[in-house]
């Protein structure tokens, strides 16, 4: 039934069901990941037809570039601080979501909704707050922290980027706790509770330990997520002031598209694609050890 | 029971204190859109003195708010559309055809998947600007298509396995052609996952920015992400403006919530816990 016995009967058969989407994935996305290899070991910049062989050139002046590793250990720090935030305050919400009141999806609605409204849109909601809302309570109650702008002062800067990135995504991992925490079957923390286990018990040796898989999950968005995070940054702060808020996404981006240094650019877009696939396989390996079965 | 339903009203009100903190920036973003830039500087949380219904329709103009809601209609429903018919198509393929090279195509879809946008962004701007391909929204549908197909195909690839077989054979037999097998009995039979999937799909490619600013040149073919960018940059000294330009393009995705709310919040989790 299935199978062509000519090899016409095979191209049909192709035709029909694979040839336009597999079409689409090799042009959009094998090309490109391909010429971006070529690039890195080449001076070409797209319109000169000729181009020459650099070898590791390309590679050697993006890890020697300083404001790449500046760029590199603001994003280590911003990623490691949203991790913790995060995941901590999803699931404390994931906890709250479920503990049984009516009207439970409404809430778990709202907590979810800042995931529904893109990232350029958000930033610019934020430095409304942070530039007019918050300056504003500084002044009229007189609280040192708010007196001036964090938009504009390179210590606090980032720390605006992290809570719009916690608003963010804590409502999306939320989401994923609580399936793990419905997954949990009501017999063994009964079982726990009429053998005399605290609620806080029942959490760190019953929950915790079944919602590793949520875990795993999670933490690897957020992971991906904060590493590759664009628009919110470009919308909040532009990488500003000072370059202070230039997270690594922004800076590969300027780098090739704003300074038109393409090869270094490329060469710097795959050594942060190569952390991130470090750190997420490392992340992941370790979790899946961690997994206990019910 | 009674320290447990004490638990339960803390767990309320704790609810309901961390849900207003956190649509707060929301509704004084709405609620300063019917302010003048005076009465927003002096004071950002009173009610407005008077209300000014005339930053939406300023911002609605500036902003070019319909063809950019028209323009993200247009690639958003036919992207989706794309991904999900020909993902389906694929996934199909791979799965009843047992060539050999099925398993590698299958594998190369899969390791696609973790290239970070960022990876590519370069050369693809270089390659396609080059071909002067990056000037159209149906260029960027059909990027759209490409960047989305690995993840969809493999989603379908799981479910299609479990479509029982004899029921295309009798079709076959009948005298259906596989095109009709497929359209007329596999792919509906697909609808949970092909709900999941497009809305997944919606949401990225509504909010999606980094591509179209990449791909798209010409200001009549900006989608709702762009026109929010670009206005702002030009405008940001008209804080009641801006705030309506804000909430005129919040709008849209908050009523698709609304009307789909329990198929976004199931289809959310599906495809992250998948």
């Amino acid at each position: 039934m299935y199978q062509e016995k000519t090899f016409f009967g095979k191209l049909k058969v192709f035709g029909i069901f694979g040839f336009i989407p597999l079409f689409a994935f090799c042009t959009v996305i094998v090309l490109p990941f391909l010429i971006g290899i070529y690039m890195t070991f080449t001076d070409w910049n797209g319109s000169a037809s000729n181009s020459s062989y650099l070898g590791f050139v390309n590679y050697a002046d993006a890890v020697r570039d300083p404001a790449f590793w500046t760029s590199m250990w603001l994003t280590l720090k911003y990623v490691v601080v949203n991790l913790i935030l995060t995941n901590v305050l999803a699931f404390v919400l994931a906890l709250l979501v479920t503990s049984g009141f009516k009207g439970q999806n409404f809430f778990r609605a709202g907590f979810f909704t800042p995931n529904l409204i893109g990232g350029i849109i958000l930033g610019f909601v934020w430095q409304f707050i942070f530039s007019r809302v918050l300056v504003y309570f500084g002044s009229e109650f007189g609280w040192g922290l708010f007196s001036s702008s964090w938009l504009g002062d390179p210590d606090k800067a980032l720390w605006a980027l992290i809570v719009v990135g916690v608003w963010q995504n804590a409502g999306y991992m939320m989401l994923i706790y609580v399936a793990g925490l419905i997954g949990i079957s009501g017999s063994l923390t009964e079982a726990a509770g009429l053998d005399g286990a605290s609620w806080l018990r029942q959490l760190f040796s019953i929950k915790i330990p079944l919602m590793i898989p949520s875990f795993t999950i999670s933490l690897f968005l957020t992971l991906q997520k904060s590493f590759m995070v664009y628009d919110t940054n470009l919308s909040l702060t532009k990488g500003d002031p000072f370059r202070s808020t230039e997270l690594i996404a922004m800076h590969v981006y300027n780098e090739a598209f704003v300074n038109q240094n393409l090869g270094p650019g490329q060469a710097k877009a795959f050594i942060l694609f190569a952390i991130v696939a470090i750190i997420a396989i490392l992340q992941v390996s370790a979790m899946k050890k961690a997994e206990v079965e019910a | 029971m009674k320290s447990r339903s004490v638990g339960k009203s803390a767990a309320f009100v704790f609810n309901v204190v961390l849900l207003v903190l956190f649509v707060f920036p929301l509704l004084l973003v709405l609620l300063n859109s019917f302010k003048a830039r005076t009465d927003i500087i002096r004071n950002p949380l009173a009610l407005p003195d008077e209300w000014l219904w005339s930053n939406y329709s300023e911002a609605f103009r500036t902003m070019d708010f319909s063809y950019a809601v028209l323009n993200s209609l247009t690639v958003t429903i036919l992207g989706v559309a794309l991904i999900t018919v020909f993902s389906a198509s694929l996934a199909y393929m791979l799965v009843r055809w047992k060539w050999k090279i099925n398993n590698y195509l299958l594998m190369a879809l899969v390791a696609s998947m973790i290239i970070p946008f960022q990876a590519l962004m370069i050369p693809f701007v270089t390659l396609y600007g080059n071909l002067h391909l990056l000037n159209s929204k149906w260029a960027l549908i059909y990027f759209y298509l490409g960047f989305g197909m690995s993840m969809a195909t493999f989603m379908y690839h799981g479910f299609v396995k479990n479509v029982p077989k004899e029921l295309e054979e009798a079709a076959l037999i009948d005298g259906a052609g596989k095109v009709r097998v497929f359209g007329g009995i596999v792919f509906p039979i697909l609808k949970p996952i092909s709900t999941t999937l497009a809305i997944l799909n919606v949401l990225w490619i509504w909010n999606d920015f980094l591509l179209p600013s990449l791909a798209l040149i010409k200001p009549e073919d900006r989608t709702l992400p762009l026109s929010t960018f670009y206005f702002f940059g030009k405008y940001t000294s008209n804080y009641g403006v801006a705030m309506a330009a804000l909430v005129l393009s919040i709008i849209p995705v908050i009523v698709f919530y609304f009307a789909m709310q329990k198929q976004i919040i199931d289809g959310v989790v599906e495809g992250a816990v998948k």
